[in-house]
């Protein structure tokens, strides 16, 4: 096969898993209503029960409340997405289906990066709910449309980061019983982030740790775009990039790993 | 002729208390799970909204006091999941048609299942307990008070292990409980668990979290931790428990009569 | 088709943690257009043997090429050659008949206009045209192995695996798939490998059969010559009074060695000049005075091919049963 022949086959490969992902999610509630309340739900709580936090004489988000609870339930909804897709695939090898995307298609990557592509779509779709009722709720937005779209694109590579995470989990234990493994690490990295009030008014060790924290700077940027002030854009892209490639070598190990026990 | 057939309704209580129970410790990552993933999520809110202690009329100096009754509901609710799951499964695995065989009574079928429950409840119930004083929470109720708030924990763990009784009795599988659980979620997340009802900007939450019988549950752990003894705290949220107590009990009955359909 | 061979294996090893030998050194060669049975009790290794040959396993050792490519190195060839329905259906309970083949088509890249095609085509050859369009968790074990059939079609392979097919079929149901096998092979050239733990099935649609058995190869050839290998018909005779035994046994001792009996209190003895003798071995019992029971003919099968070779039944072996212990059904002719 030409090099161009195999990237066809590679895309055509992953568009149908991306199609299928997709089509799956949106014809079976008991896939999508999670991915898409549990979201809704977070901003709700956090965003209506919270709010008098900031009103603590230091909060100094320009934005207001709701819109900095956003910019959280962006980010936790798109790593969530990625959790979410992994339980898809650690499913897909227990009950055998797996099987049918490894026999057929030729470059087997083109499998995980049908996985990945439909969990950005499926994201945007949440994304899409969220805010909506984020502007219902009267989130005010200072960025302007490309500070919205940067902010589009960072999540969506966070969608495709926390899916290949997952990925790597799903096709190394291949049993839906992994799923609190994908989803711990994440969860705890984005707990201990500045969630409720800006880094400097965290307070202990999850202050120490928050600035440690590669989601820190992901979620001060996400504000920093709908408060149409850039914030630490350069560090974020460089966390992004070098998460990205680990996940991407974690997954291929992780493929590798599914192809030696068939 | 099964050991079951003469022993009296204690007995078979025990006998099934004592499976769920074995069945819960022989899996000990079952129960890791809903005894760390509290604590984590108290460690990291008692940080990130201890600023929140500064806002004129928060009811303690420290964010890690008020929110300590938080984990005692989520411990409640994973016991509750992990029993009504066990449950499921039993009916799932065709278990349940088995005991149907036996002269088991529905009561003791269900009593043994909440001791499961219930056991898990306590244990995490205590685990948090001594994590909060380890960590300097102080009990303003003082010792007397330590021992009710277990109690309170007990019936509250007692009142949400009835209702995944209920919904794996009613839905029969593993993924209906599994469904339901987000909604105990839910209940929690919209009270005042996470901050003081009055302090509450948005109307609509306020609203909500007043209608909600979680918060009085949450406020009648809390003023044993913060405030001491207030009966009224106190009195608001046995009432509630035990209330939800008898009424997802008499429901189990009714779905166990219909799942056991015995001639 | 190219390759006069399809499949080519030597000396194949798949070995798994803890030393377990699931493929212990097969060879075994299949013709472009045969249909190759792969029998053998369960967990003798035939589906390894078909995940290393599919490329779903990659060998320990030795060598496989399939339809021409090496399994280990050139998997994606191999894979654009072979079609697949594996033991356990591999579907998505989520997805119509006719999605699973669009699904199933832009994983094959095949051009987009012609997925529909093919796919409906398929569809209603394997009779699934009415159900197409219902989600297959809604379908019948018999519906299921069709679709996953189908789908192994949909690429037009030169090669098809099929790893138990029919088990847990019913007769109606097993009795269509055998009739698509046939047809795919004498019509379309297609290459078949067959596993199966049914001796019927490996005797009615092999051109010839392997006999696998705790990782290796014990017998191979057409089902005729195996069974010729050890084929003289036995009779077994119970006598009605269980102390004329002896008496039995030396008037049955003329017409052949004496084999093991599968029921108790009887006798059995392979017959030297075939089938022929059952009228002389009633006149002798009947001149010896002897009451009959029971007289069965057992013609050979491939059990009896299986049992020669690993001294056990192949009902049995996969629970480690031993021929004495274990009567296999048969297709006998009762005498008496």
């Amino acid at each position: 096969m030409t090099a161009a022949g195999t990237v066809a086959r590679t895309r055509s490969v992953a568009l149908s898993v991306a199609w299928r992902s997709v089509h799956n999610a949106f014809h079976n509630p008991a896939i999508l209503l999670p991915s898409v309340l549990f979201p809704l739900f977070f901003f709700m709580a956090f965003a209506g029960g919270l709010s008098s936090v900031q009103n603590v004489p230091e909060f100094d988000y320009r934005s207001g409340y709701t819109s900095f609870q956003f910019a959280f339930i962006c980010i936790q909804s798109a790593a969530f997405g990625g959790v979410f897709t992994g339980f898809a695939i650690a499913g897909d090898f227990e009950f055998g289906f797996a099987r049918r995307l490894l026999l057929a298609a030729p470059n087997r990557s083109g499998i995980v990066a049908g996985y990945m592509i439909g969990a950005m779509v499926r994201w945007m779709f949440v994304l899409a709910v969220v805010f909506s009722a984020a502007l219902i709720s009267g989130m005010r937005i200072d960025g302007s449309l490309g500070h919205l779209l940067a902010l589009l694109v960072l999540a969506l590579v966070v969608s495709a980061t926390s899916t290949l995470w997952a990925a790597g989990i799903a096709m190394r234990l291949r049993t839906m019983q992994a799923g609190p493994v994908m989803q711990m690490p994440i969860f705890i990295l984005l707990f201990l982030a500045p969630v409720y009030v800006p880094l400097h008014l965290v307070a202990g060790w999850v202050h120490d740790v928050a600035q440690l924290n590669p989601f820190t700077a992901l979620l001060e940027t996400a504000r920093g775009f709908i408060a149409g002030e850039p914030t630490k854009v350069a560090l974020s892209a460089v966390c992004l990039v070098a998460m990205f490639t680990l996940v991407v070598g974690w997954a291929r190990g992780g493929l590798h790993s599914a192809e030696r026990a068939g | 002729m099964t050991a079951l057939t003469h022993s009296p309704m204690p007995a078979q209580v025990g006998l099934l208390a004592a499976r769920a129970i074995k069945g819960t410790l022989r899996n000990p990552a079952q129960m890791v799970f809903p005894i760390v993933f509290p604590l984590v999520l108290l460690a990291v809110n008692a940080a990130g909204l201890d600023a929140a202690t500064d806002l004129p009329g928060f009811p303690a100096d420290s964010y890690l006091d008020f929110a300590l009754a938080i984990p005692f509901m989520q411990g409640a609710l994973f016991a509750a999941l992990n029993g009504g799951q066990d449950l499921a499964r039993d009916i799932e695995g065709g278990f349940l048609d088995r005991l149907a065989m036996t002269p088991l009574s529905g009561a003791a079928l269900l009593a043994g299942q909440l001791g499961g429950a219930l056991f898990m409840g306590l244990i995490s119930a205590v685990l948090y307990l001594a994590v909060g004083v380890a960590f300097g929470v102080g009990i303003a109720a003082g010792a007397g008070g330590a021992l009710v708030l277990l109690l309170l924990s007990l019936a509250i763990s007692s009142a949400f292990a009835c209702l995944g009784t209920f919904v794996a009795l009613r839905g029969g599988t593993g993924e209906a409980v599994q469904g339901f659980f987000p909604l105990f979620f839910v209940l929690l997340f919209l009270s005042s668990a996470f901050f003081p009802r009055d302090l509450i900007e948005h109307e609509w939450f306020r609203t909500i979290a007043t209608y909600n019988p979680v918060s009085y549950m949450v406020e009648g752990i809390r003023s044993l931790v913060i405030s001491g003894w207030d009966g009224q705290a106190l009195a608001q949220a046995f009432a509630i428990a035990l209330i939800a107590i008898v009424g997802f009990l008499a429901l189990s009955a009714r779905a166990l009569r219909t799942r056991l359909v015995r001639t | 088709m190219t390759h006069e061979r399809a499949i080519d294996v030597a000396g194949l090893v798949r070995e798994f943690k803890g030393g377990v030998r699931a493929v212990d050194g097969i060879d075994l060669h299949v013709a472009a257009g045969e249909i190759y049975g792969f029998l053998g009790p369960n967990g003798a290794g035939k589906s390894t043997t078909v995940k290393v040959l599919t490329t779903l396993l990659p060998p320990s050792g030795g060598r496989a090429t399939v339809a021409g490519f090496d399994v280990a190195r050139e998997g994606a060839k191999v894979r654009a050659s072979i079609g697949v329905a594996l033991q356990d259906v591999a579907l998505d309970p989520m997805l119509t008949g006719r999605e699973h083949m669009r699904l199933q088509g832009g994983l094959q890249g095949i051009p987009r206009a012609e997925r529909a095609r093919r796919g409906a085509e398929l569809l209603d050859r394997v009779g699934l045209s009415d159900a197409a369009d219902r989600r297959s968790k809604t379908y019948s074990g018999g519906m299921k192995r069709r679709l996953d059939l189908a789908l192994a079609l949909l690429h037009n392979p030169r090669i098809l695996f099929l790893d138990e097919p029919t088990t847990g079929l019913d007769v109606q149901s097993r009795t269509a798939l055998w009739d698509e096998v046939e047809r795919l092979a004498r019509q379309e050239g297609t290459t078949v490998f067959l596993t199966t733990q049914y001796l019927e099935e490996a005797d009615v649609l092999a051109d010839r059969v392997g006999i696998i058995d705790r990782g290796t190869i014990v017998a191979e050839g057409t089902p005729a010559e195996l069974k010729a290998q050890v084929a003289k018909p036995t009779v077994e005779f119970t006598p009605r009074d269980a102390g004329q035994c002896s008496i039995a046994a030396a008037a049955l001792a003329p017409f052949g060695e004496p084999v093991a009996a599968r029921r108790d209190g009887s006798i059995a003895v392979r017959l030297e000049s075939g089938a022929d003798q059952l009228a002389d071995i009633v006149r002798a019992l009947d001149h010896a005075k002897i009451a009959v029971a029971h007289l069965a003919l057992h013609e050979p099968t491939l059990d009896d091919v299986f049992l020669a070779k690993t001294g056990r039944s192949l009902e049995g072996a996969a629970d480690g049963g031993t021929a004495e212990e274990i009567a296999p059904p048969r297709r006998d002719r009762v005498a008496a």
